[in-house]
Formats: C-alpha cells, structure tokens, sequence
C-alpha cells in the first residue's frame, strides 16, 4: 500500500488596525475591519469558493478515491462566519462527503505550545469544538501553526489523545532519511508522524507559474511522472500547502485550476498510489523510525524552523510580553478580554516582524500588511500596552492599601449613616406619637409616680399606669441619647466627609448616604468639618467612634424592644 | 577636484562629504587628487592630498581669457541674499558687509591674486565667477586627466577648466536647488547646474532621489547619471566625546539646519504629540537657520518649551556630544539628496528615525522610515522607540554594525570607475 496525502493549510489572520500611541488607554478596539473583510471577501471569491467546487466535483468524479484534509484556523472561522458564510456551507457539503477530514490546530494559529501547556489544551480544545459544530467532525489528526513541531510539543499532542500530527520533512532533521514515510515521535511512540514532501509541494505552491523555472509549465501529466518515478519502497508521499495556493498565490489564469482538476484522474490511472487522508495513513501503514526534533520545525522560510516569527529581539520582546500578561488574563471572565488576547496570539503579528529582508524578504512583504517591520512592532507593542492597561483595570489590584482601607471604612459608616438616619426617623415617629399622646401625660405621670413609690402595694390595681410611667420615662431618655447620637454621626460624617474627599476617585458615594450627610451637616453646621482631623487620625479613631456608635444602637434597640 | 570647502572650515554636509569621498580616492593606488577650494586656509588635512588654494594663485596673465569666459558662462551679478546655506554667524556679516559692497567686476589684490572669503557670502555670484578664472588657470598649467567638480558653486570652474584643457568633466551633485529652495528655484542658480550637467561628461549623484531629480527637473538622459551613496567616516577614538547626563529624561534630537529644507516644524508637531502622552522627555533643536524665530514661537505657542529645548548650532566634538546622551534621532527633511547625519548618529548608537524623502533613506535597513508629514507616524515611531527597549537595542546593535559598513573607499571606488568611463 502506498499512499499520496493531500493536505490543505486554511488560515486568514485578523489584520489590526493602524493604532498610534495616543489611542493607548482610548481606544480599545484593534482590528482593521475593511481590510480583514475586503481580503477575505477577495480570497472566498478567488479561491476558497472556486477551489472548493473543483473538489466538490473532484470527488464526485473519482466516487471515493479522491481524499483530501483541511486544517482550518478558528480565526478564519470567525471571519468566514462574519464575512463570507457561503464559505463555510461548501466546506460543510465538502465534509458531507466523507472524502474530507478536518484536522485539529489551535483556534488562535498560535505559538502556545511554546509556552504553556494547558493554555495550549485549551485552545485546541476550543477548535476542535468548533469544527464539530459546524462539520460535525471529530479531528483525530493534529497539525500545529505552519507545521511547527519538536518532540516535546508532539507529546502533549499525544497526551490530547490524538494519533497523528503533521510536521515539514525538513533537511536538517532528517538528513539522508526520506520523508516518503510514516515515522513516530521520539517520546511517545503512539504519536504518528506525516512529514511534508517539500520539494514536490513547492513545485505547485510556489514554483507553479515562474517562467524562469526550468520545468515550466507544469502540467498534470509531468507531474504525475514525478509521483511516479518515485522509489517504490517509499510508501507514503505527503503533498502539504497554502489552500490559497489555488486562485490566490497562483492566479486563476496560470491554469493552477486545470492542473488540478486533472491531476487525480491521472494519479489514479497511471500509478499504485493511493488518495488517503492523514488518519487512513496513520492507520494503514507501519511507522519506520521515531523522528528526532529537539528544537522545533517549521515549513517556513529556508531556515524551515521559527525564526519567521521569533527570530529577532523584536519579535521575541512581543512574544514574552504577550505571555507575560497571561496569568492576568486567566482569571478574568470578560469574553471581549478573552477574545483580545486570543486574537493578540495569532502567530502572523509576529511574522510581520521580521527582519529578513534578504533571504525570504518577497515572501515576507506579500503576506505584510505593514510597510516595515517595525511598524509593525511599534503597532502591535502599542496595542498590547492598552490591553494590558484594560487587564490591569479588571484585575483591579488595590492601587494603595491605604486608599483601599478608608474606602472601607467609608463605605461602612455610611452603612452606619443609614441606619442610624432610619432609627432617628423612628424614633422621632414614635416621640411625635408619644406627645400626641402626652396631653394628658401630666397626668399619667402624677398617678405613675406615686404608684411607683410604693410599686408592691398596689401591684394589682396601677400595673397598667405604671408601664407606661416607664415606657414614657424611657422614651425620654431615648430622645435625648437619640439626639447624642445625632450629634455624634454629625461628626462622624463630617470626618468621613474629608476622608472621602482625599480618596475621591477611588470611592462612589451612594446617592441616598450622600444626601443623609448633607443633611445633618446642615444641622449640625460647618464648624466639625472646618476642624475636622487629618486622614491618619480621622482612620484610628473612627473604629472606636463606630463601636460606641453600635453600642448605642444595641442600647437603644433593647430598649426599644422592651 | 573643484570644492567649495574642507573640513574644518565647513558649514553643511558638503564639505564632510567632499573629505571622506577625497581621503577614499587617495587609497587608490593609481590615482593623485589635486583639491582646489576658494580659499586654503592652510590648516587644512593635507597629509592624504595637495590643496590648492584659488587665493593663492596668480592670474595677471589671464585678463584676456577672463574677458572670453564671462561671455561663455553668462555670469550674473545679483545683489541678493538668497544664499544656499549658511550659518547664522556669517549670515550677519553679510549683512554688514552687502552695505558697503563696492560693485566693481575684478578686485585683484596686490600680485594679481583674488580675494575669496570660501564662504556663503553675499558677493557668492562674483566669487564663483572668479574661482571659475581661476581654474581655467590652473586647468593650463597643471596635469591631469579628469576634472571633478562638487555642486553648482564649482560647476563653472569645472566648464572652464573642461574647455581650457579638453579633459573629461564629472559633476557631482550633492543637492540640487529644488532640495535647499523647496521648489521656488533661484533661477540665477538653476541655470548655472543645469550648464553644468550639460557640459559634464558624467554626473554623479548621492542617491536616486537626486539622480531622478536631474533627470525629471533637469532633462539629463538617464544614462549620464550614476549615483554613487555617500559613506561616513568612521569616529576616531578622540572624537568619542561623551556627556554626562544630567536628566533622567529620554532626548529626542533634531540635528541640522532649522530651514524649509529640513522640516523642523514637523519636529515640533510630533514632540508636541508625543508629550501629550509621555512626561520623561524632552526634545532638542540643534542647529540654527532662518526659520528659528518662527519655530521657538511654534513651541511656545504649544506651551511645551519646558520640554522643548534649543541648542543653536553645533560644531565639531559637540555634535557627538549631542548625539551621546540622545536615545533618538530625528530627520524630518522635506527632501534631503543624501543626508550624512543619520549615519553619525547611528555610528553613535543613537537609533534614527528618517524621512522617505532623503536619499539615505535608500540605503539604510535598521532605521524607521516615515513621510516628513506624517507627524502621526513620527510621533508614534518615537514613542515606539523609547517605550519598547527592544527595538531601540535592535537599532543600536545592528544600525552600528551597517553604518561600519558604509565605508568612503566603497564610494571612491564607484566614483574611480566612472573616471576610469569617461577618460
């Protein structure tokens, strides 16, 4: 059994705005609508839907022999969805067919893996969600940002359960070794490796229409020659790249369409491989080597490692500072801060950065939207300082302790404040009560009194005078402490009332305590403010002012009970 | 070689350039420099060359030649200040001078010599007409095989020494006047470089911007123009000045003459937007020129000379000075043919920042880029590079290794081939 994998890379990144530095802590959103909607709309319309068709109708055609695999990013998802959502109804009818199997990454093409491992869980997992949800497809097979890959990231893909990754047959990795076979990672074996032809990749991604070429044009037959003549003990011929290499990269007018419509047909009659998808490769051949990567890979760039995205301090300044945030974040549960620094990890913000102009400058500039790159860097630091501005806010981390104390102890007395405002009002109800009552009070008072000379000899007859002697004698004195009490809010509120002008900004006064203060201020006159005392003493000798407060209340309450 | 002027007797960037490109040519083996300038002022670096003042050559014989030129090169005399450039210490003295000028056509000193200030002077017209007398004298009496005249002060030397002795002529063109006018040209001087670049068997210019200037403006066929970049030379261990700082306070420097050329305005409008946002920085104007009133208004108007600062111009080690306690440097030129600077500030590990409308602009990778009018974008590059570290040590480090690089002999070298072309 030998095999021919195609695999298709789907990813548009969310372009950001040009943002100066003066919107940092104004303006808090980063994205470049027009141009992440026009470039979309523009790629749907040169490639994805045309592409699409001719696999639609490919597969129809070979009924069943023609397999491919997509891996699209969850990003371009989003953009699909608010853009062009056709696109992703002729994926669905492309995955309806079961000729086609979605592959897993994670949901922002991001770097994570390089950082940490469970955010890096969390991410896959929100993509492999996604892709159920729209194509009701379970991915089995993993394919990291632009086939990045080193052993140790292969094995926390091994731990997510999935059973094959794709990775770049990169020449420094494998050296005389072919990348025409499956091979498994070196820490867990269970882990099946498809690495990349990138010779006869490149010769449709990026060789396809250069004239100065010495095989142009390419045409489905010559190609299939070179399928062909491959060894035949190598058993497992893996074709990964750009699906914008249709329509976008290569214009329709090369004739990139027509080399693809005919390819399979010819694949097919003329030689013994056979269309799988990565998870059939996984499953049907025999792994032949585990594959040594300690330092991770890429398809990217001659280097075909990561210096595409950190190979400069720029680059790496970015990366770190953007993790540097990540304890923060995790934390919060604001979805437009989750989304922000979702969106802040896709992995091209930081292709835009690179310096090399000389080896890979062509390539780089086409996918930048950025005339250098450090417009690129200062931009992208620009947005990151507001985001961590808004983090900082959310996180809200007491700025001073001393501030965050008065607030307390402020917002306590105006607890205070209120309630002591309601019992006064009771009490004052229940006082006007009493004196309504109290027209004939002297008289009450002279049968209570002497009664209450000699309470056991008449028990019987003056129990009823002599309670409420009592209870008008109480009331008497609550009205007075009711009015120390009055007093002693009056300056309560005054000294709380400087200690709210000192810690103003951090402190919302509630409308109704604010009010009661005003008022009590007005009767109580403007002298206690005038004198009132500084922050410090006005913070120690409030708790005792409250206790005695409290006290009093408790008193009165009883009292009142009784 | 024609100049106008040698270090140190210098007042812009045509003199350094005419140094470092001289001192490159001298390492070729097989080749032998005679420097004219108006006026040796015999402290001049003579080790690598032989200077000739025009001062100090005698012309007696030579008034019936005079006579014959003049017609030729239609002098012009014009009463006018329009000066190319010019420091403001010297812009003063012509002043003075131009009231009591005398307007008689050949001064000749005693022993027949002619008097040359070598400088900007208000009788700029008369002295170029006489320094062209001169190198038709020189042209006869001496060998050589080409002729190599630096912008339009000596483009008339050059076409006299050319018709006095048949030789080859390359002009080299530093600026043209539509860089130091901004457009209005000065048509007494236009026509001067265009009789130039007609006459020149070759024209060098310092970058393409320049090169598409002669081209578009002048109506050159493009295959007569070569432009051969400007280098730097490298800072001697004695030049390495440093200042202590006194201030916490990042600095942002602007560092050349306050005219229309260079955009001092667009300095101002970018430090005012940046100080909006950012309280640890202060911004410095080095250099004087005529728009200086006008822009000290500018910053006081924007209330922000606590933080805005002028220094006048600067010469020799303090320029280093400057440039050792700067973290950025700022050229807003509206057009700028080449532009020097930039490279010694980057020779001094402070990171630039450049306009797209200079010629150095063409060359440079580790330098921001922006359009003179962007004041957004400066704005914001500045703010970039003293908010975010990594860019700056990017800058420092790597700037410092592609301004090394930049040498004169590679110049020279260019220039010696297109001698070699035309002899």
């Amino acid at each position: 059994m030998r095999t021919l994998c195609f695999y298709f890379q789907i990813h548009q990144p969310l372009r950001f705005r040009r943002y100066r530095f003066f919107d940092i802590g104004n303006e808090h959103y980063y994205y470049d609508d027009y141009l992440n909607e026009s470039i979309l709309r523009k790629v749907a319309d040169r490639c994805y839907l045309p592409a699409n068709k001719v696999m639609y109708d490919l597969i129809q055609k070979h009924k069943g022999k023609f397999k491919i695999a997509f891996s699209i990013s969850g990003i371009a998802l989003d953009q699909f969805e608010m853009y062009a959502p056709e696109v992703i109804d002729s994926f669905k009818e492309l995955a309806d067919t079961g000729c086609v199997e979605f592959l897993s990454e994670t949901y922002a093409h991001s770097l994570v893996p390089l950082i940490s491992k469970a955010e890096f869980e969390k991410q896959v997992y929100k993509h492999s969600e996604k892709i159920k949800e729209l194509f009701n497809y379970e991915p089995k097979v993993f394919r990291m940002t632009e086939l990045v890959y080193s052993d140790e990231i292969g094995s926390m893909v091994a731990d997510m359960g999935y059973k094959a990754m794709l990775t770049e047959g990169a020449k420094h990795i494998l050296g005389w070794k072919s990348p025409n076979y499956l091979y498994y990672n070196s820490l867990n074996p269970k882990l099946k490796i498809l690495l990349r032809n990138f010779k006869l990749s490149d010769d449709i991604a990026f060789r396809f229409s250069n004239r100065s070429w010495s095989e142009y044009p390419l045409v489905a037959g010559k190609y299939m020659s070179w399928l062909k003549a491959i060894d035949k003990k190598e058993e497992a011929v893996n074709i990964f790249m750009d699906y914008e290499t249709f329509g976008e990269h290569q214009w329709a007018e090369t004739g990139i369409f027509d080399f693809l419509k005919a390819l399979p047909g010819k694949v097919i009659k003329h030689t013994d491989l056979k269309f799988c998808t990565p998870s059939e490769v996984a499953d049907l051949l025999q792994p032949v080597a585990p594959l040594q990567v300690p330092f991770p890979i890429s398809w990217a760039d001659e280097e075909r490692d990561l210096t595409a995205w950190l190979g400069n301090e720029l680059q790496k300044q970015a990366f770190n500072k953007l993790y540097e945030l990540k304890e923060k974040v995790d934390p919060i549960n604001d979805p437009v801060i989750k989304k922000d620094f979702e969106n802040l990890q896709i992995s091209d913000h930081f292709y835009y950065m690179s310096t090399k102009f000389f080896s890979d400058g062509e390539v780089h500039s086409y996918f930048n939207p950025f005339e250098s790159p450090y417009d690129a860097f200062i931009n992208y630091m620009n947005i990151l300082s507001d985001f961590e501005i808004r983090v900082n806010a959310l996180t809200s981390k007491p700025v001073d302790a001393e501030v965050s104390k008065l607030s307390l102890i402020i917002s306590e007395k105006d607890e205070l404040l209120e309630r002591y405002e309601k019992e006064i009002a009771e009490l004052k109800a229940s006082a006007r009560k009493k004196n309504i009552k109290g027209t004939n009070a002297p008289e009450e008072k002279k049968a209570g009194r002497s009664p209450g000379k000699t309470p056991a000899s008449k028990k019987k007859s003056g129990k009823v005078t002599s309670k409420s002697a009592t209870i008008e004698k109480k009331s008497g004195k609550v009205t007075s402490k009711s009015a120390t009490i009055e007093k002693k809010s009056g300056k309560i509120t005054a000294k709380s009332e400087t200690a709210k002008k000192t810690v103003k900004p951090a402190v919302t006064v509630k409308p109704s305590s604010r009010t009661a203060v005003k008022k009590i201020i007005a009767r109580q006159g403007t002298s206690v403010t005038k004198d009132g005392p500084d922050k410090q003493s006005a913070v120690k000798s409030k708790p005792e002012k409250k206790k005695s407060g409290d006290e009093k209340i408790t008193r009165s309450g009883i009292k009142r009970q009784l | 070689m024609f100049g106008w002027e040698f270090p140190p007797h210098i007042s812009g960037g045509l003199g350094t350039a005419c140094y470092g490109l001289t001192k490159g040519l001298t390492k070729i083996p097989d080749l032998k420099i005679r420097f004219v300038v108006p006026r040796a002022h015999g402290d001049e670096d003579v080790s690598k060359m032989e200077i000739t003042g025009a001062n100090d050559v005698e012309i007696t014989e030579r008034f019936v030649n005079y006579e014959n030129f003049l017609k030729h090169i239609e002098y012009i005399e014009i009463d006018s200040l329009i000066i190319p450039y010019t420091d403001p210490e010297e812009y003063e003295r012509i002043i003075r001078n131009s009231r009591n000028k005398e307007k008689s056509s050949v001064n000749t000193s005693f022993r027949g010599k002619l008097y040359f200030s070598g400088g900007y002077g208000g009788n700029l017209f008369r002295e170029i007409a006489n320094y062209a007398i001169i190198a038709s004298v020189i042209a006869e009496n001496k060998d050589f095989d080409v002729i190599h005249a630096h912008d339009w002060l000596t483009f008339p030397a050059g076409i006299a020494a050319k018709r006095v002795s048949g030789k080859p002529l390359v002009i080299h063109v530093h600026a043209t006047d539509f860089d130091r006018s901004g457009g209005n040209v000065n048509p007494a001087v236009y026509d001067i470089e265009k009789k130039g670049m007609i006459a020149a068997d070759r024209i060098i210019a310092v970058s393409n911007l320049t090169r598409n200037t002669i081209i578009e403006k002048y109506g050159i066929p493009p295959e007569k123009v070569i432009t051969v970049y400007n280098a730097v030379e490298p800072i001697g261990e004695s030049e390495k000045v440093s200042l202590k700082r006194s201030i916490s306070d990042n600095i942002v420097t602007f560092l050349g003459r306050v005219t229309m050329q260079k955009g001092p305005e667009y300095f101002i409008e970018a430090a005012n937007k940046v100080l909006q946002k950012k309280e640890d920085v202060r911004f410095v104007m080095a250099g004087s020129g005529e728009l200086f009133a006008r822009m000290l208004q500018r910053v006081a108007s924007l209330r922000i000379a606590n933080k805005f600062h002028f220094t006048g111009f600067l010469k020799g080690d303090d320029v280093y000075r400057m440039f050792s306690i700067s973290d950025v440097y700022v050229m807003p030129s509206v057009s700028e043919p080449f532009g020097i600077s930039p490279l010694e500030a980057m020779q001094s590990n402070v990171p630039v920042i450049i306009s797209k409308q200079s010629g150095v602009s063409e060359v440079l990778q580790y330098a921001i880029k922006i359009n003179f009018w962007d004041v957004d974008a400066m704005a914001d590059a500045i703010y970039g590079l003293l908010s975010y570290p990594a860019l700056s040590e990017m800058f420092k480090r790597l700037g410092k290794e592609e301004v090394d690089n930049m040498k004169w002999e590679n110049s020279a070298y260019r220039v010696y081939e297109v001698y070699k072309d035309v002899i």
